[in-house]
């Protein structure tokens, strides 16, 4: 091997951390580049929800199953932490993982009957899981403020350094977003994430290679759940107010669409899938009246030309490209 | 190694299989024939834990497994292939053949996302397995293929890698020659062989009469879910029943 062989072998071999890196040192000169607070404020919403939706992809993209009501799971995460640090004056850090645990016990009680169901009934449980929350939210209102939410959440701090500007939030936000990243990319490359990447395939021929399906799917859900957890945590410290309305089902059916715009069964697909759904309103603005339609019409088209979804569909047509291009040079 | 005695299943009022009893003793390769809708993938379905059998029992190594899960079966040691193949076609090759190493890839999530430098480790040394395993296929090139690409009979091999990659004590394997041309079944029964020599017992469903008389050392034969004859090919060649209920009926199409 000469020296460019052994880099572009080093370059193969660590292909998934140096992306990583790569993203990291993005993340950290960002807001030197781009210090206007709005766009911080956006890109930090795309921190939150790529959490979110990284587990959901686990479990939709992954384990091939639906859920419906996963902004349950993150709005359980955000009322927990407020009303655990604010009514009860919990610190947040050890609030936040006391939520993410009781989310657990939560989603191991919801998900153990409702993952014998599956398919269209498997959408109507996790529906049905997120009215139900949404309902609690606003009727509850000695614990949950109703309709008129819920504020006064302090932010979070280490030490006295308290994490109360954009700027500030940033580093947290991406921190944990990245950490998120790294740690489903190690799932999906083990042999856990491949036993749920069967399960997806076809849940017999998963079974038959050893694959606990039942199992799998509830660790999936329950994972995924936590994940939602700890986005609403930080999305409560972060804005320091929570209301329903930011949990109901139009929320769950919009973390649905970024896994399945960024593309089902793909890590990087869930972060592109969040950043653009999330950033989409906003550009769309010039179309002032009809930006609905547009926002409607762009999802269409990506499902129609690239069924799997941005990311996974580009790289799933690159690779067959590649095959058959090196299968026609094999031949000739 | 695989005892059944009395195994029925009914489906319904309807018996798909009726008091079968068989062993399969290991390092050998007995196959399952019979006429179209007599039984055979239903029999291996209930061996494998896909249908839960109406009565009967199932032994593997002495232990009862008619009432154990499919993944509880799977880690015990017996493998199988499929039909209508079950590959996953959004997986590379590779990825492929490695889930047939799931029950040794280890089962909790949580170090699965830490990846200590020990699961990297293991992780490595599966790979090197699967692209062992792709190799004896013939298939070590395409190992970053998206299994979706690849032509029916190397995905038969796919399959075929997928199911012996973990050294199950037994494989079954449901018409592994279907669709197949002469070329490559021949080469199929050379891959069978030698996975008898290298200690496999085998498990065949299969139509290809050919096939079954050159690599079987028995045949059973199943009729509308009845084992009329258990015996060497020689032996069942010449058993009447077999030729009226199965072989005649071949002759008498062809």
């Amino acid at each position: 091997m000469n020296s460019k062989e052994k880099f572009a072998y080093f370059l193969t071999l660590h292909r998934t951390g140096l992306t990583v890196l790569a993203l990291s040192l993005a993340v950290l000169l960002f807001p030197l580049v781009e210090s206007n607070p709005y766009t911080l404020g956006l890109t930090n919403l795309i921190a939150i929800n790529t959490i979110v939706v990284l587990g959901l992809n686990l479990f939709i993209g992954y384990a091939g199953q639906i859920s419906l009501g996963h902004a349950a799971f993150f709005g359980l995460g955000a009322y927990g932490s407020a009303i655990g640090s604010t009514t009860l004056g919990l610190p947040p850090w050890p609030t936040m993982l006391l939520v993410a645990v009781l989310v657990a016990l939560v989603a191991l009680l919801v998900g153990i009957p409702a993952l014998r169901l599956s398919g269209h009934y498997l959408a109507m449980a996790t529906l049905g899981l997120n009215f139900v929350l949404h309902t609690i939210l606003l009727q509850w209102d000695e614990v949950t403020g109703g309709p008129s939410g819920f504020s006064g959440i302090p932010s979070l701090a280490l030490g006295r350094f308290e994490f109360a500007d954009e700027f500030r939030l940033h580093y947290l936000l991406w921190g944990f977003a990245l950490l998120v990243l790294l740690l489903c990319l190690n799932l999906v490359r083990s042999g856990v994430g491949r036993g749920l990447a069967a399960l997806a395939g076809d849940e017999i021929a998963a079974a038959a290679l050893g694959v606990d399906t039942k199992t799998a799917k509830v660790k999936a859900f329950v994972l995924s759940a936590v994940l939602a957890s700890l986005a609403g945590s930080l999305f409560a410290h972060c804005y320091a107010f929570v209301s329903p309305d930011s949990f109901n089902i139009f929320v769950s059916a919009d973390l649905v669409i970024m896994v399945v715009i960024g593309g089902m069964g793909s890590v990087w697909g869930s972060l592109f899938g969040a950043a653009l759904i999330t950033v989409l309103p906003e550009w769309l603005d010039m179309f002032e009246t009809y930006k609905d339609f547009v926002h409607g019409g762009i999802l269409v088209l990506v499902l129609i030309f690239l069924p799997q979804g941005l990311v996974t569909g580009l790289i799933e047509t690159v690779r067959i490209r590649l095959a058959l291009r090196r299968s026609k040079d094999a031949a000739a | 190694m695989l005892q059944l005695e009395q195994v029925s299943k009914n489906f319904g009022g309807l018996p798909a299989l009726s008091e079968v009893s068989f062993r399969v003793p290991q390092g050998q390769i007995v196959a399952l024939i019979g006429p179209n809708g007599a039984g055979k993938t239903t029999l291996i379905n209930c061996i494998t834990g896909v249908l839960p059998t109406t009565s009967g029992r199932i032994n593997f190594r002495g232990q009862p497994i008619e009432a154990l899960q499919t993944h509880q079966i799977a880690r015990f040691g017996i493998s199988r292939t499929f039909q209508n193949l079950k590959l996953f076609p959004r997986l590379t090759v590779l990825d492929n053949v490695l889930t047939g190493l799931t029950c040794e890839g280890g089962d909790s999530m949580l170090m699965a996302m830490l990846r200590f430098p020990s699961l990297r480790h293991r992780e490595r040394q599966l790979k090197l397995r699967a692209l062992e395993a792709l190799d004896r296929f013939g298939l070590a090139n395409k190992a970053n293929w998206p299994a979706a690409v690849l032509a029916y009979g190397d995905r038969k091999r796919v399959e075929l890698a997928r199911a012996t990659v973990g050294r199950p004590d037994l494989v079954l394997l449901d018409e592994p020659v279907a669709g197949l041309n002469a070329e490559e079944t021949a080469e199929v029964a050379e891959q069978l062989k030698r996975l008898r020599s290298a200690g496999h017992t085998l498990l065949l469903v299969e139509h290809d009469m050919d096939l079954v008389m050159t690599v079987a050392d028995r045949v059973v034969v199943l009729d509308s879910g009845r084992c009329i004859a258990v015996g060497s090919p020689d032996e069942v060649r010449c058993n009447p029943l077999v030729l009226r209920a199965y072989l005649g009926q071949m002759e008498a199409t062809t």
